[in-house]
């Protein structure tokens, strides 16, 4: 009778009325549920992240982040054991929320500092500056400057490593499914090290932490698959070159901003070795993109656009990494690349089989391991 | 709390920003003063950054709603009720009350202080060696204690548990009496377990016995040196002070007169950290440990304490000025105990 009853119902009217009931048991919830349950007994939990350092002529700027439940207010800081005067941050701090404190310290050039931050309770959050560094000045030319490094290591590596392309037409076709296992086995390894990235960036950052990371990766991992199916069809050739040039595109943003976060505190050396070790590194993106299309004639102007595709994102990541980035965003970038490569390799994996319909026989193993080995390899090359 | 300060951390989380020249005198001149100081004085030499460590400029506690001020209780001596008994000695009475209180130990930040009279240090009991003393003490406190007096007297009037009376509840109260010997500096303080925190939590205070003819007259007073360990971790403190405020002497100095024979009364009773110390700049005090011999022991600028040791600091200033004084373990100065004396004819 009342599931005739619901039958004969529009849909429309038993949506209303279904989204209405579960909005009145949730108002209900929150207006007497916490009536019936007793107050949290232990003191306030104060958590905050320091999302990002400025260091300047005598001073360290430091941008608080409430992460916890309740709110925090700093009423005092100490430096090495030293109270110093601070600017900023009096009001308390809500769930969230952020305040940026300016402590006047006459620091000394390279040398660890702990910033000890008192709380209104009494309890001292800590923050380590493992070696002060005067944060260089963001202007035309620093961001210029950050473009460049970011085309040097992304897009151009990305180009040579397409060059391979006339060598790879020749190839038999057990050849080419050893170069599509290698790219799989580079691929894997992208996203395995990028993970294990992300986790350690959102270790403790707001908005979730390492849920942060999760969030990116499934939110890129759905999308190509959503743009994968658009037009109907296989992943095979251009569409293929296509989607990988985008998982490594997403990757190389997150890359390139770990690369311009780590010049911005002056950590990284700029010059040859970084160059040459990004180049060799991301000359092997340069030859997954172009696996797909050994088969088919591909025009110039097509190439160039999937080598931008996969590249340019770095110089994107080194502008952001040496500007705005904050933890939870540099894990979130990380993230999505992450879903962009696992959603790829999802796309490459039904290419390995071979006539016999095996996926995994000896040449596929071979270049699996072969592309995780050159991925490690080459990856020592890079001190970032 | 700790954040973890990974070399990723540190590499993701700090980027870009203008680099301002001569932003150091800047900001020393540009304070976000949300009180102004009290009592007329600025407070020059004290001004952070190179100029020395402080709290937010311009900020102090609110000594009013704390109870007390350091600036009070540096000559504040309570000689008790006199009155004399049969044999013609003379007795003193005192009542003092062991409450839970919060105190403003730092500008802004609040303490869950337990305190002898409602201030930290406790009341300085003073009297004359020979004396009969009398102190009711009460425990209007939700934790039991008891107060332990440091000089020579009976068991069972020693203040410490399961002996005696032992430990006084909450809500209950018992008279302490005893003999006052011998002369000289001494202390008193809860000693009820966990005696660390019982101790640290603010429960001690200055006990001086004069000898039976009086010392010189001096412009006297007391400084006790301690700690608040704020986290309650018992490793260290994040706060160091003389007579219960940090930097409260740098902000309102002590005054005293030029020439004049000055007498500090010097006690350490601070905790989680093994010792302390007392310095004073331009100038040498006559010392007296403990304050039992009327001969000065040593002509100095610099004494160091253990836990519980005391003594008495006598000094003239030849000179008008501003003078520091402070702990010469410099991490605890910059942590708080650090203030000045200001000379005036």
């Amino acid at each position: 009778m009342f599931q005739k009853a619901i039958a004969r119902t529009p849909r429309w009217a038993v949506v209303v009325a279904v989204v209405a009931a579960v909005s009145a048991g949730l108002a209900a919830l929150a207006v007497f549920g916490a009536s019936v349950l007793p107050d949290r007994l232990g003191p306030p939990v104060e958590e905050v992240a320091i999302e990002r350092t400025i260091v300047s002529n005598g001073a360290f700027e430091l941008t608080v982040r409430n992460t916890g439940p309740d709110p925090v207010t700093i009423a005092q800081v100490f430096v090495n054991d030293s109270y110093v005067t601070v600017e900023g941050g009096t009001d308390p701090i809500d769930r969230f929320g952020t305040a940026t404190l300016r402590l006047d310290y006459p620091w000394q050039d390279g040398q660890p500092y702990l910033v000890s931050m008192l709380t209104d309770t009494g309890l001292v959050i800590e923050h380590e500056i493992a070696a002060a560094v005067a944060t260089p000045p963001v202007d035309a030319s620093a961001i210029g400057r950050m473009a460049l490094l970011g085309a040097l290591i992304g897009i151009v590596p990305v180009l040579l490593g397409m060059m391979f392309l006339p060598v790879l037409r020749r190839a038999s076709t057990t050849a080419t499914r050893v170069l599509l296992a290698l790219t799989v086995g580079l691929l894997a390894f992208l996203a395995i090290d990028a993970t294990i990235e992300g986790f350690e960036i959102a270790a403790g950052v707001a908005f979730g932490g390492v849920a942060v990371v999760v969030v990116g990766a499934a939110l890129a991992f759905f999308a190509l698959a959503a743009i994968d199916r658009m037009p109907r069809g296989g992943a095979t050739g251009p569409r293929l070159a296509l989607l990988i040039a985008t998982g490594i595109g997403l990757h190389n943003l997150g890359e390139g901003l770990a690369v311009g976060s780590a010049f911005a505190v002056g950590e990284l050396a700029l010059g040859t070795a970084l160059v040459v070790g990004f180049a060799v590194h991301n000359t092997t993106e340069g030859v997954a993109v172009i696996a797909p299309l050994t088969g088919q004639p591909v025009s110039l102007v097509r190439l160039l656009g999937l080598g931008l595709i996969a590249g340019a994102p770095a110089m994107l990541g080194t502008v952001l990494g040496a500007t705005v980035t904050t933890p939870a965003l540099a894990a979130f970038l990380l993230g999505l690349g992450i879903g962009a490569i696992a959603q790829v390799v999802v796309q490459i994996t039904p290419l390995l089989r071979g006539s016999s319909g095996r996926s995994l026989d000896g040449p596929v193993i071979g270049g699996l391991a072969a592309g995780v080995l050159v991925m490690y390899l080459t990856g020592l090359l890079v001190a970032a | 709390m700790k954040t973890a300060a990974s070399r990723r951390q540190f590499l993701i989380g700090s980027a870009g920003a203008a680099v301002g020249v001569g932003t150091l005198l800047g900001s020393v001149a540009a304070p976000a003063a949300a009180q102004p100081p009290v009592d007329g004085h600025d407070s020059s030499g004290h001004g952070g950054g190179i100029n020395g460590a402080t709290f937010r400029t311009g900020q102090v506690v609110d000594h009013a709603k704390n109870g007390f001020n350091p600036t009070d209780i540096l000559r504040d001596f309570d000689s008790g009720a006199t009155s004399t008994l049969p044999d013609g000695r003379v007795l003193r009475e005192w009542d003092v009350v062991a409450r839970d209180q919060e105190v403003e130990v730092a500008p802004g930040v609040a303490f869950p202080a337990w305190t002898f009279n409602g201030r930290i240090p406790g009341p300085t009991l003073r009297c004359r060696a020979g004396d009969r003393l009398r102190i009711r003490f009460v425990n209007d406190s939700e934790h039991p204690h008891t107060m332990h007096f440091h000089g020579i007297h009976p068991a069972d009037m020693d203040g410490v548990p399961m002996i005696g009376r032992g430990v006084i509840s909450p809500g209950e109260e018992f008279v302490y009496e005893f003999d006052a010997e011998p002369f000289g500096l001494h202390l008193y303080h809860c000693h009820v377990g966990p005696l660390a925190e019982h101790i640290a939590r603010g429960m001690y205070g200055t006990f001086i016995v004069d000898p039976p003819a009086d010392r010189p007259p001096a412009d006297e007073m007391v400084m006790v040196m301690h700690g608040f360990n704020t986290t309650f971790d018992g490793e260290g403190n994040q706060l160091y002070a003389v007579n219960g405020i940090p930097f409260h002497y740098a902000q309102e100095p002590v005054r005293v007169r030029r020439g004049e024979l000055v007498r500090i009364y010097l006690v350490n009773i601070l905790e989680y950290d093994p010792i302390n110390s007392f310095h004073l700049h331009a100038n040498f005090f006559e010392y007296f440990p403990t304050g039992t011999r009327l001969q000065s022991a040593e002509l100095t600028d610099t004494v160091v304490l253990g836990q519980g040791q005391r003594g008495i600091c006598e000094v003239r200033f030849p000179n008008l000025g501003r003078y520091m004084f402070h702990a010469h373990k410099t991490e605890f100065a910059e942590l708080g105990w650090m203030g000045f004396f200001e000379v005036v004819e």
